[in-house]
């Protein structure tokens, strides 16, 4: 399964303002992975995935996804060649209703009959978003904007999948099914890139990580294998 | 004493129709101003100027015995396309350094319009025929004219078309999503430069609209943005700018307020009305009549 290469990052670095937010990062994910990036608050972990997305260029360095160079395209371009991010904060437009912020994670798409699958797929994933699908965003709780928010993201049906801090300030009874929906995505056959806080939960269903500390990757493995690692024990899961 | 009460409710109703076409009117040119600043957050001071430019072309139009239909499209054309290459040109390069800057360009663009309209227009006021021929109808004391019917039909049409727009096409559900949140649009595939373009290229477009409407109640001339222009941003203000219902209802109730003023106290308070309403919604409802009132985003 991991020998396709479908995103590679050659010595990246990225200035946010005047702070060099990430420093000679080299990464690479395989198709069908979950990979996870974690890290401590400012440790360069979100300036990395806007950076692959397009909404920061690096300031030197390569990014190849699925073979050809995409670090120069703007953004939406980046998500035309099969890359969606879902971003950090959920950020769902609030003044679309549902089924409009999934409208727009379509954007791109022009098979009718396709999206409307897709459509069923997000829905059965949360249904939630089903019931409430002609309410504006602003009503949904923060969990539920989080199930949109990557439900928007799957609606552009990228081949590699960006999720930023997913869990990031819901309801510990949500943490479980949005993990649940990532593993469903996955094995949809998306490659996704995780960004999270919740060390534990994300080790549990990925393949991979790399742990960023000062815009450098200082450690990478399987995601076995950091689970047991001690570094990581004290750092992020608390014993 | 009794019949001079009614003379006096004849002649408000008299000014109230005639502030509700002239309402639609700045309800047109406001619409241009709410859309902009909805997307980008920009004052586009420049946009008075747009109006002008387009009343010019439909000018010349005209005058090459162009029948008035295709005269308008010259206006509405000239009008988006000239807004479009501003904001290519002046905005979107100081796009991302700040309001101030922003509203200090603007400002000057509009200055720099002014004045290359002198130097190309000439500075003399010119006249736009009515876009029909003029029909005053009686009812009782009250005139209404089939002008200022065509006016209201056609404004109420353009925000029908302005609704269907945005939440039943692609492209409008796009600028709602562009206004709400920049960089996810971009991530969901939106080329926001290109909605940016189209939503100056429609404002103004409405603006070149106005513009020749207005011919049947004033000459135009390469100053006239700059009145037309703050009364229009005053309506978008007071209506709660950024949202187009607002634009609308701000129109109406300064074009009202300013002809019940002008008719009933003094024309010379024609022009200070609008700034009094201003000043009071400012004092009272900051973000306007239908403005929701949020934090300023850090």
């Amino acid at each position: 399964m991991r020998n396709e290469k479908i995103l590679e990052l050659i010595n990246i670095n990225t200035h946010y303002g005047a702070i060099h937010a990430v420093k000679n990062i080299n990464l690479e994910l395989y198709k069908g992975e979950i990979v996870t990036l974690l890290g401590s608050n400012g440790a360069g972990k979100t300036t990395t995935l806007h950076t692959i997305s397009g909404l920061l260029k690096p300031s030197s360095g390569e990014i190849l996804f699925n073979g050809g160079a995409i670090h120069k395209l703007p953004a939406h371009k980046i998500t035309g060649r099969g890359l969606a991010q879902s971003p950090e904060g959920r950020q769902v437009f609030a003044n679309l209703t549902i089924r409009e912020n999934l409208e727009m994670g379509a954007y791109l798409r022009s098979n009718k009959s396709e999206i409307e699958e897709d459509f069923k797929f997000v829905y059965s994933l949360f249904p939630k978003l089903l019931e409430r699908e002609s309410q504006l965003a602003q009503t949904l709780s923060g969990g539920e904007q989080q199930m949109l928010a990557i439900a928007r993201a799957y609606m552009s049906k990228p081949a590699l999948l960006l999720l930023d801090e997913p869990s990031l300030g819901i309801a510990p009874i949500l943490v479980g099914s949005i993990f649940k929906a990532i593993k469903e995505i996955n094995q949809k056959g998306m490659t996704i890139l995780l960004v999270e806080q919740n060390a534990f939960l994300a080790l549990n269903v990925s393949n991979r990580a790399y742990v960023l500390t000062n815009g450098q990757v200082s450690l990478q493995g399987p995601a076995k294998d950091l689970l047991n690692n001690q570094e990581i024990k004290k750092a992020y899961l608390g014993h | 004493m009794n019949q001079n009460f009614t003379f006096l409710l004849w002649d408000c109703l008299q000014y109230l129709i005639n502030g509700i076409a002239q309402g639609s009117l700045y309800a047109l040119v406001a619409l241009g101003y709410t859309m902009v600043y909805g997307i980008i957050r920009l004052v586009n001071f420049a946009h008075g100027e747009f109006l002008m430019i387009g009343a010019m072309c439909g000018f010349y139009a005209i005058r090459a015995h162009l029948p008035m239909p295709i005269a308008i499209i010259v206006a509405m054309l000239s009008s988006g396309l000239i807004a479009v290459i501003v904001e290519r040109l002046v905005y979107r390069p100081i796009r991302k350094s700040g309001r101030i800057p922003a509203l200090i360009t603007a400002i000057g663009t509009s200055l720099f319009f002014q004045y290359f309209g002198q130097l190309t227009f000439g500075a003399d006021p010119k006249t736009i025929p009515p876009f029909i021929a003029e029909k005053i109808y009686n009812f009782g004391e009250v005139n209404v004219s089939n002008v200022q019917l065509a006016i209201l039909a056609i404004v109420l049409l353009v925000l029908f078309f302005l609704w269907w727009l945005t939440h039943y096409t692609k492209i409008g559900k796009a600028m709602r999503a562009v206004s709400f949140n920049l960089e996810a649009a971009e991530l969901m595939g939106i080329n926001t430069n290109q909605i940016i373009s189209f939503t100056f290229f429609l404002g103004a477009a409405l603006a070149g609209l106005g513009g020749m409407l207005m011919g049947y109640t004033m000459s135009i001339e390469p100053m006239m943005g700059m009145n037309l222009g703050t009364k229009a941003f005053v309506a978008a203000v007071v209506g709660g700018i950024g949202i187009i219902p607002g634009a609308a209802l701000g129109g109406f109730i300064i074009g009202i307020a300013e002809n019940l003023v002008a008719g009933l106290y003094k024309s010379s308070f024609r022009d200070a009305v609008s700034f009094f309403i201003l000043i009071i919604i400012l004092l009272v409802k900051p973000s306007g009549i239908l403005g929701k009132n949020i934090k300023e985003k850090v």
